[in-house]
């Protein structure tokens, strides 16, 4: 179990006129599982070369539960990266690279064939342990790859890109796999993505980082319904993004006034809710008059593309709902007020 | 579909006696001057057979045997050095990009370029200052310059298809810097080790400018006393030396075959020159 606190990390690269990563502070609860969400390029592999000691940051501090690493060399910090090409070594057995860590820690033979086992079978991978990674799928080699790292007990785990080379039903198979060891053996773990939902289905919380900067630090439903500004809510594919005033618990914009939930920020902002929030009908609080201007057929969810003067407001609702309704029909909708949430900045 | 497979064997065959013509025939007449007591023109075979030659060229009185380890000595410890040198060579031009690349490559196979004996004459005068001529390290020493350039190619071939992220995911899974070059490094680079390393033997083994001018006639290397022997007309002798002297050549052919098929990441660096 291990604290991990990121100070004021920074890492400017040689030559580049902007810092990789600039000033990140975040403080990682024990046991817990973060991701590190940002676009390609956003810093966020960068950081965890740094917590793994294959590159030195430019300033801040690195702590694990108080002590700094930052002098400790990569095989003592007690981290295990798990890079996003699995990098199984070609020429060794499964088996020997799982035991790989153990064999450089000088542990004996047999107990390293015995820890092997255990960790193949802890990976659902139990009778592979003679083949060649070569002749490993995919989704197999990146178990073996967690079995290696998991092996030699990491204080911390990093896991770059973890579901991202994996076709859709093997990603859900592979979170539960992780989140199951990860909760089970209380490594703190942290992974880095450029796909919000990875980091959303996958982690405790999460850390988004754009341009360099630490955005928002927050549990995932956080980030849908209450993002920190524009930027975050259009990361997490926020559609409906309105400017106006709140005031006295409610919110003078495009929609009309609409009654906002206790605690929200006063004065000119912006009204962001999910499309899912929106409601069909009569309410008699925030019922607002929306003409349709699209439907869309998604499967088990309908969207409808809504215009209210000039305004468009996107909805997503459950399809039993929307039957009959077309495009040039005037409908109601009603706003749940403890579905809006205002941020700061204007349009 | 029987006519082409046909045309295709016919072809390996051809080619495969052209090559036997080439390389294997002019041996024969080497072979059978060294059992050969006299053998005069117009005669197809020598008129008497012996073993004088063979029991000269193994005796202490011949000097063969004391310079076949001289040779091996020389080729070995040039071969070591250019391991040492070329693997780090290999891995700065095969991995990194840095101002100067194209310079610095074509420096590494202007030895191959320049005739030997230029370069020789130019480091004469230094090796005299330096008190390396006449002696064993100095030919070792000179030996380098030929031999450098192939294992620094061949390396720089491996290392242009190596990911040296492994090595990363050695350090993180605990090993430690020597760890990781011997566990992950090595086993990675070594077809391009031996294959190189083969190379710079054999450079090495049949160097005999290079051998004359910095050894000055006190080392004496098996091609020096082969030369001796061809130019004193003493045939029987010269052949009995010369199937010596081309033995590892053979050995190290059939040993590294495998190694040296098109498809091996080792010869690769050879497609840049």
């Amino acid at each position: 179990m291990t604290r991990v606190l990121l100070s004021a990390l920074t890492k400017t690269y040689p030559g580049a006129p902007a810092p990789a990563l600039d000033r990140l502070t975040l403080d990682v609860p024990s046991g817990e599982l973060t991701a590190l969400l940002g676009p390609s390029g956003c810093g966020k592999t960068t950081t965890m070369k740094m917590i793994a000691g294959l590159l030195e940051p430019t300033s801040g501090d690195i702590t694990f539960d108080g002590r700094s690493i930052l002098r400790e060399k990569p095989e003592n910090r007690g981290v295990v990266m798990v890079f996003q090409n699995y990098l199984l070594f070609p020429y060794m057995s499964v088996a020997d690279n799982v035991g790989f860590g153990l064999r450089m820690r000088k542990v004996p033979k047999d107990q390293i064939a015995a820890r092997v086992a255990e960790m193949l079978a802890l990976v659902k991978l139990p009778d592979l342990g003679r083949r060649r990674p070569s002749e490993l799928s995919g989704g197999q080699q990146q178990r073996v790859a967690l079995a290696r790292a998991l092996i030699v007990q990491p204080k911390v785990l990093l896991l770059d890109e973890p579901l991202s080379n994996l076709d859709a039903h093997l990603r859900i198979e592979m979170r539960d796999l992780i989140r199951g060891i990860q909760k089970d053996l209380g490594i703190t773990t942290i992974f880095v993505t450029h796909d919000q939902e990875e980091a959303v289905v996958l982690a405790d919380r999460v850390a988004l980082i754009l341009n360099g900067r630490l955005r928002q630090y927050d549990v995932p439903d956080a980030f849908y319904r209450r993002p920190a500004d524009a930027e975050v809510a259009a990361f997490f594919g926020g559609k409906n993004v309105l400017p106006g005033v709140s005031a006295n618990g409610t919110f003078d914009g495009p929609l009309g006034r609409l009654t906002l939930p206790q605690g929200a920020l006063t004065g000119p902002g912006l009204l962001t809710f999910r499309p899912e929030a929106v409601r069909i009908g009569f309410a008699h609080v925030n019922a607002v008059q929306a003409r349709v201007a699209e439907r869309l057929y998604l499967g088990t969810q309908t969207r409808l593309r809504l215009t209210v003067g000039d305004t468009a407001v996107d909805a997503v609702l459950s399809p039993d709902l929307v039957e009959g309704i077309g495009p040039g029909d005037e409908i109601t909708i009603n706003l749940p007020p403890g579905s809006l949430w205002v941020m700061e900045g204007k349009r | 579909m029987n006519n082409p497979s046909r045309l295709s064997r016919s072809m390996l065959v051809l080619s495969g006696a052209v090559l036997i013509i080439w390389l294997i025939l002019p041996l024969v007449p080497m072979l059978i001057w060294s059992f050969a007591r006299g053998w005069r023109f117009p005669d197809l075979l020598p008129q008497q057979w012996s073993l004088q030659a063979w029991e000269y060229a193994l005796s202490d009185r011949s000097g063969v045997i004391e310079s076949l380890g001289v040779t091996v000595v020389i080729a070995a410890l040039a071969t070591a050095l250019s391991i040492l040198v070329g693997v780090p060579a290999g891995r700065a031009l095969g991995l990194y990009k840095f101002r100067g690349k194209g310079l610095v490559e074509l420096m590494i196979l202007a030895p191959v370029i320049v005739p030997g004996i230029a370069v020789a004459l130019g480091l004469h005068s230094v090796f005299i200052q330096l008190g390396l001529t006449n002696t064993l390290a100095g030919v070792v020493l000179v030996h380098l310059v030929p031999t450098l350039p192939y294992m620094t190619l061949v390396m720089a071939g491996i290392f242009a298809n190596y990911d040296p992220a492994y090595e990363s995911q050695a350090r993180s899974l605990g090993a430690n810097a020597f760890q990781t070059f011997w566990h992950v490094t090595l086993p990675a680079i070594m077809p391009g080790i031996i294959v190189g390393g083969l190379f710079a033997f054999l450079v090495s083994w049949s160097q005999y400018v290079l051998t004359l001018l910095i050894g000055g006639g006190r080392v004496i290397t098996l091609p020096l006393l082969l030369f001796n022997f061809a130019s004193a007309g003493r045939n029987d002798i010269t052949g009995a030396i010369g199937i010596i002297y081309i033995l590892p050549g053979i050995l190290i052919l059939l040993f590294t075959a495998r190694h040296l098929s098109g498809s091996n990441g080792a010869v690769g660096g050879f497609g840049r020159v």
